[in-house]
């Protein structure tokens, strides 16, 4: 599960002289010949040798160059995806005057955006402090729960036989395809009956679940952690559970933190289950919390909060951007795994 | 590493126990019912059992007169001929004939970008790109919804510059649109690296084999890369299907900004939304999300089928 880049082809030294012509039949030969290209028997056609040795090679798709044009086109995309973003951190920077008047992919008149993060904080008794600490505790206890179930019943379907196991695989494997919004509603009305809506429960119990997870880490356990080794640990008279802790864990560790980061991402911004689950904004996570301050501003009468809504989407995204940028090789390795499964 | 022989060991259990004792057949079976266990009581509470429930609901009805009552398919056959679903249904069929192949399209064009190593700041790309994902639906939502926004929004912007007026994205007859972009912008980047890892994975030996034949760059990419990731492509159109089926969270939230455009009924969980929390049908509602599920495992099953034949 290597996450570096493939090592780049066209390092300098690769360059080889000859016309392009030459240098490209050049790679296209085994790589054996192609360390040693045969252009000089070749006659260079119409260019002196040390004009054609300034030129670069062409890039062909064994030793490509990176070019500017295709660089540019993809760059529309780039664009595309990060615009919004800067629209973001820059509107949060403008009091309501600016934001109303002023251009939106530009400053405003005046830098409000320290004062805009303690208006967020502060607005309605801190229930922007209040909405984040219930997202930790959906994160902590809903993703990380998922993480840990996920990593035992993974290394059981791995790595022991027992009666039912292929079963448990169908099911949850049908289940990856049924929506979770699917069955929301019905998750919804159970849990009105127990009368566990509107507490912290009826957005974590749901939370823990993840077929994905389970999926990834069994794909993982199967690949990582070598039965022999485990054989031995018994045969020295380690107990299943120490086994577990003291051998299998540490190896399962890459996987684990794959796990641990899509669950909590998901938890992070889930918003259809607490939206049907919580009526009490004691209990908002942050999603439904800056819905709430839209639906407020855009009622008659309602306080216009627009500019603490931008604030708050910049502040509610911030940390996850963060996790995901330092951590981002583990999402690859879970999409590679992930994008396995037929 | 190979994907295939991956899945293939994958799904192989591990080697036979040796015949040297059944009791450590017994502690097998116990360590591993063990350690798989709080996962299957967790995912027989929120996954079997609300199904179960809801298959219970939909064969009753409660009425104003006589309370609840067994009322068997009743809640089928009306489901089957509510206008107000299928319009949702025909909604959500046009949003997916269009935003799913628009998304896969760039997403597949920029992972081959990256991929061909033919791209200056490839890291930076590939970040970028994948970036929203890791942006929640409501504040993506809200930003774009914002940005279409007439009042301070780009849209607006762009109106007073010029003296124009642009069509207003939330209108009814561009609301759509405008989600798919939404959707679109939150989830190119997360199947561009579907791809972009299934690619790496490509062994290049295939590569120079090709253009030894005298394969070019781009008969390369058809002949070659294209069919070896077929499984990241059915994998990604699959989820993006279910998706789509299953859109809420982005109508949902645009509602408040664009509450002509975007009924109750807009998509099928909104229907089911508002049928069971503002309508108080829940019996009604548990049918109408059971309905929605079976045609969404439907068409998944098609297409996997498909996507897997012509292989």
């Amino acid at each position: 599960m290597s996450t570096t880049d493939l090592p780049g082809p066209s390092r300098p030294t690769d360059r080889r002289g000859g016309t392009p012509e030459e240098a490209a039949s050049a790679s296209y030969r085994t790589e054996k010949e192609a360390e040693a290209p045969s252009y000089r028997t070749e006659k260079p056609s119409g260019t002196t040798v040390r004009a054609a040795r300034r030129r670069r090679p062409p890039s062909t798709p064994l030793n490509p160059r990176p070019s500017i044009p295709l660089t540019l086109v993809t760059g529309l995309v780039l664009v595309y995806s990060l615009l919004p973003l800067v629209w973001l951190v820059i509107n949060s920077t403008k009091d309501q005057r600016d934001l109303l008047d002023s251009f939106g992919l530009w400053f405003g008149r005046s830098m409000n955006l320290f004062d805009n993060i303690s208006r967020t904080l502060a607005y309605d008794d801190g229930a922007f402090v209040r909405w984040l600490l219930n997202t930790l505790l959906y994160v902590v206890v809903g993703g990380g729960g998922a993480t840990v179930l996920a990593v035992l019943g993974g290394y059981a379907l791995a790595k022991y036989r027992f009666p039912g196991r292929r079963a448990v695989f169908a099911v949850v494997l049908g289940a990856v395809a049924i929506p979770g919004t699917a069955l929301a509603v019905p998750t919804f009305l159970m849990f009105s009956e127990m009368g566990l809506t509107n507490t912290p429960w009826a957005v974590i119990i749901p939370s823990l679940i993840s077929p994905f997870g389970l999926y990834l880490m069994w794909v993982f356990a199967a690949e990582s952690v070598p039965d022999e080794l485990l054989e031995a640990a018994r045969i020295d008279g380690s107990g299943e559970l120490r086994t577990f802790f003291r051998i299998a864990l540490p190896l399962l560790m890459p996987g684990t933190v794959t796990v641990l980061l899509f669950s909590m991402v998901a938890t992070w911004n889930n918003y259809f289950l607490p939206l049907i689950m919580i009526k009490d904004p004691e209990w908002f996570p942050l999603t439904l919390g800056l819905n709430a301050w839209n639906a407020q501003a855009q009622t008659a009468g309602g306080e216009a909060v627009f500019d603490l809504i931008v604030t708050g989407s910049l502040l509610t995204i911030i940390p996850i951007v963060v996790v995901f940028l330092l951590l981002q090789r583990y999402w690859q390795s879970g999409l590679s795994a992930g994008s396995v499964k037929e | 590493m190979t994907l295939l022989p991956t899945s293939v060991r994958a799904a192989s259990p591990p080697p036979a126990p040796t015949p040297r004792s059944r009791r450590r057949l017994r502690r097998q079976s116990l360590a591993g019912w063990g350690f798989l266990g709080p996962f299957v009581a967790v995912f027989a509470l929120v996954f079997l059992a609300p199904i179960g429930y809801a298959l219970y609901l939909s064969v009753f009805k409660d009425k104003l007169i006589g309370g609840t009552s067994f009322v068997g398919l009743e809640n089928y056959t009306q489901a089957l001929t509510d206008p107000r679903f299928w319009e949702g249904v025909g909604r959500v069929g046009l949003f997916l004939a269009v935003q799913v192949p628009v998304m896969l399209g760039i997403a597949l064009l920029v992972a081959l970008a990256v991929d061909s190593g033919r791209l200056y700041g490839k890291a930076f790309f590939r970040i970028s790109v994948f970036l929203p994902y890791a942006v929640p639906a409501v504040v993506a939502s809200l930003m774009w919804g914002f940005i279409y926004g007439t009042r301070f929004g780009l849209v607006g912007n762009i109106n007073d510059a010029f003296g124009i007026t642009l069509p207003d994205p939330l209108s009814p007859s561009l609301v759509l649109a405008s989600i798919g972009n939404i959707v679109t912008w939150e989830f190119v980047g997360y199947n561009m690296l579907i791809f972009y890892s299934a690619l790496k994975v490509v062994p290049r030996s295939l590569y120079e084999a090709a253009a030894l034949d005298g394969a070019g760059e781009w008969r390369i990419v058809t002949s070659v890369k294209l069919p070896a990731i077929r499984g990241a492509l059915v994998i990604a159109t699959i989820f993006s299907i279910i998706g789509s089926f299953q859109l809420f969270n982005e109508p949902s939230i645009l509602q408040k900004l664009a509450p002509n455009a975007i009924t109750t009924d807009f998509v099928p969980n909104l229907y089911t939304y508002s049928l069971s929390f503002s309508g108080q049908q829940h019996n009604y509602a548990a049918t109408v999300a059971i309905v929605m599920g079976v045609i969404t495992a439907i068409v998944a099953y098609t297409v996997q089928l498909r996507g897997m034949r012509k292989g």
